[in-house]
């Protein structure tokens, strides 16, 4: 019942906001107001999906190959859960997007952004894996007309979507004020495991999946075509990388991605570039300070709390949010690695 | 022990359908200004100790450790420590841990003995959201203290249940029991335990079959040094994957420490060192 009206409320509220913002000084009182009200209720944070939502601005990296880069952020409501690069990739049959946002409505402006360049189906939604900066937006890809995509992602990810769905639905009223409806968390209709290949019409993508390293669900996309990597968060570049997963396995995958033949590489967080594997070699360096650090302090005895505190905190290069993400690395790392001899 | 257990049990049945449906689920708590205005905090002390009274002086007889916000919702280190040592005239007799909003708030009841020597205690917990979290001491003469933490929940990339769920399961059950120190006859000695375990909270809904996974999770530990109790503990999902705890135990000469795990399914793992003290 509450729903329903505030629901309506919301066309009103956006319909009289269009039109005062732009006729002067005055309504733009009014439009304040309004939007101090809507951050108040919490359904009015939601938006409308009869209104077209602005388009994402997306970047064409490659041919057919169009990309969005997400704000080097905290996932939080000031930057409107949009901080996880998102893309898709243009056949001649149809599009696959890979990730699709941190909100349903980051998904939703990804979808208007793939109107703008193609009037071809998206035939596949793939996510990189089960984090919710990447995945909150699939449910925008749903009721397409002609039966909508198909939802690909690593045969592990249902299971990791599964146990952390309560902890999202929490986490998203509790932050951004969305109460998300229960089908709002899309679970994969394509498992993959080891390596699938997808036709998106002459276009072939290999999607891979690893074993345990950011996540126990990373996958990888490769465009055949244009030797693009999509790599979801098994490579940050700016933004300080964030173990979910093993240490010790993301190392091992990472020099397996060494070998790779790539000729762009797309990070889950921050820019693309051409230096493979030159680029990883931050994260690295990272990665294998932490492990190296933490099992020392692990060897000194020292308990988890002491090595939180005492662990470095990285200098060079400068990571971004490494303020929110590098005692959480020590933590997760140690939790590792205190089983190893 | 029994009754621990029973009442243990009873409060946690009474409980879990309290934090599940209760304020917590929700998702608004954002303040831990008062935390005795806590509602989940209120019928928990109404069950566990009924009107008796709690002191909360801040130089009291205990001390909890908790970091202000959970960096990895998944592990987040306690430390409860007690300001004075034990003995048979004077101990602390059991420590509840309480994390007021997660699913299922009495999150472990540690039963201490003098031959515990000091009644401190570490562990992991998960926390799914802002709460307060309690370590509430009761001595053998029946009083009762407590000190409480307010920690912030992590953003979205963590969360409670853990890393890789297929590694924990492959390894249920391995465990690993260490001393710290060579040990001085007389004086407490640092033990801790490590147990393989996904600690399945059960929370989580299979998709396509649309049931809960069912619940896999340590209930109990059991701690004894040369044949005599030591330390146990009426444990739950509120302890991270791969429960951890380290406690002080005060050896008198020569002898087999030893820990017994129960889990939910009643499956039984134990593990034991020999220790001699140095001198």
């Amino acid at each position: 019942m509450l729903t329903a009206l505030h629901c309506c409320a919301i066309f009103d509220v956006r319909t009289g906001l269009d039109v005062l913002a732009r006729s002067g000084p005055r309504p733009m009182v009014l439009a304040a107001v309004l939007l101090l009200l809507a951050a108040w209720f919490p359904a009015f944070a939601q938006t409308d999906p009869q209104v077209r939502p602005q388009p994402l601005s997306m970047h064409q990296v490659a041919p057919g190959i169009h990309l969005q880069y997400g704000a080097q952020e905290e996932w939080m409501p000031a930057n409107a859960g949009n901080v996880a690069n998102v893309g898709f990739i243009v056949g001649s049959r149809c599009v696959a997007v890979i990730d699709s946002g941190g909100t349903p409505e980051v998904g939703r402006r990804l979808r208007a952004a793939v109107e703008n360049v193609t009037p071809l189906p998206v035939c596949y939604v793939i996510s990189t894996h089960a984090h919710p900066d990447h995945i909150l937006g699939n449910v925008a890809f749903l009721g397409v007309p002609g039966g909508g995509p198909r939802f690909v992602a690593h045969a592990r990810l249902a299971a990791a979507l599964s146990r952390r769905d309560r902890a999202y639905r929490n986490v998203v009223l509790r932050d951004f004020r969305i109460a998300l409806a229960p089908e709002a968390i899309v679970y994969p209709t394509l498992a993959v495991e080891g390596v699938l290949e997808i036709d998106l019409g002459g276009r072939l993508l290999q999607l891979r999946a690893w074993p345990t390293a950011h996540t126990d669900n990373d996958l990888t996309v490769l465009d055949r075509q244009t030797g693009t990597l999509f790599l979801g968060d098994l490579l940050f570049v700016g933004h300080i990388p964030v173990l979910d997963g093993r240490l010790v396995g993301w190392l091992a995958v990472m020099a397996e991605l060494r070998g790779m033949d790539v000729s762009l590489a797309i990070p889950g967080h921050g820019p693309s570039g051409r230096d493979w594997p030159g680029m990883m070699a931050p994260q690295r360096a990272y990665l294998e300070s932490l492990q190296r650090e933490t099992r020392a302090a692990i060897k000194r005895k020292m308990t988890i709390a002491q090595a939180v505190e005492q662990v470095g905190r990285p200098v060079a290069p400068e990571w971004l949010l490494a303020e929110l993400f590098h005692r959480r690395n020590v933590t997760a790392a140690y939790a590792e690695l205190e089983w190893e001899d | 022990m029994k009754t621990v257990r029973r009442a243990f049990t009873s409060a946690l049945l009474a409980l879990l359908g309290l934090g599940l449906f209760g304020g917590a689920a929700q998702g608004q708590l954002k303040s831990g200004d008062n935390p005795e205005a806590s509602e989940i905090w209120q019928k928990v002390r109404l069950s566990l100790f009924e009107s008796r009274p709690i002191s909360t002086a801040s130089d009291g007889i205990i001390v909890l450790d908790a970091p202000s916000r959970a960096e990895d919702s998944a592990v987040v280190p306690v430390s409860i420590r007690t300001r004075f040592p034990q003995s048979a005239t004077r101990y602390v007799d059991k420590i509840y841990l309480i994390i007021d909003n997660n699913p299922s708030p009495i999150s472990a009841i540690f039963q201490f003995t003098p031959g515990s020597g000091q009644a401190d205690i570490e562990t992991r917990i998960r926390i799914d959201e802002y709460t307060h979290v309690r370590a509430i001491a009761e001595l053998n003469d029946g009083k009762l203290y407590m000190a409480t933490r307010w920690v912030k929940a992590s953003g979205g990339c963590s969360a409670p249940p853990g890393k890789d769920a297929q590694a924990a399961q492959a390894s249920l059950g391995k465990m690993r029991l260490r001393i710290d120190g060579d040990g001085v006859a007389g004086q407490p000695v640092l033990a801790q335990l490590m147990i393989s375990h996904p600690n399945d909270s059960g929370l989580a809904m299979d998709q396509l079959s649309r049931q809960f996974t069912p619940a896999h999770f340590v209930r109990r530990v059991d701690i004894s040094y040369a044949g005599k109790p030591l330390m146990s503990a009426d444990v739950d999902f509120s302890i991270s994957e791969n429960p951890n705890f380290r406690f002080y135990f005060l050896p008198q000469g020569e002898g087999e420490l030893k820990a017994e795990v129960l889990d939910s399914r009643d499956l039984r793992f134990q593990s034991s060192l020999n220790f001699r003290p140095a001198r």
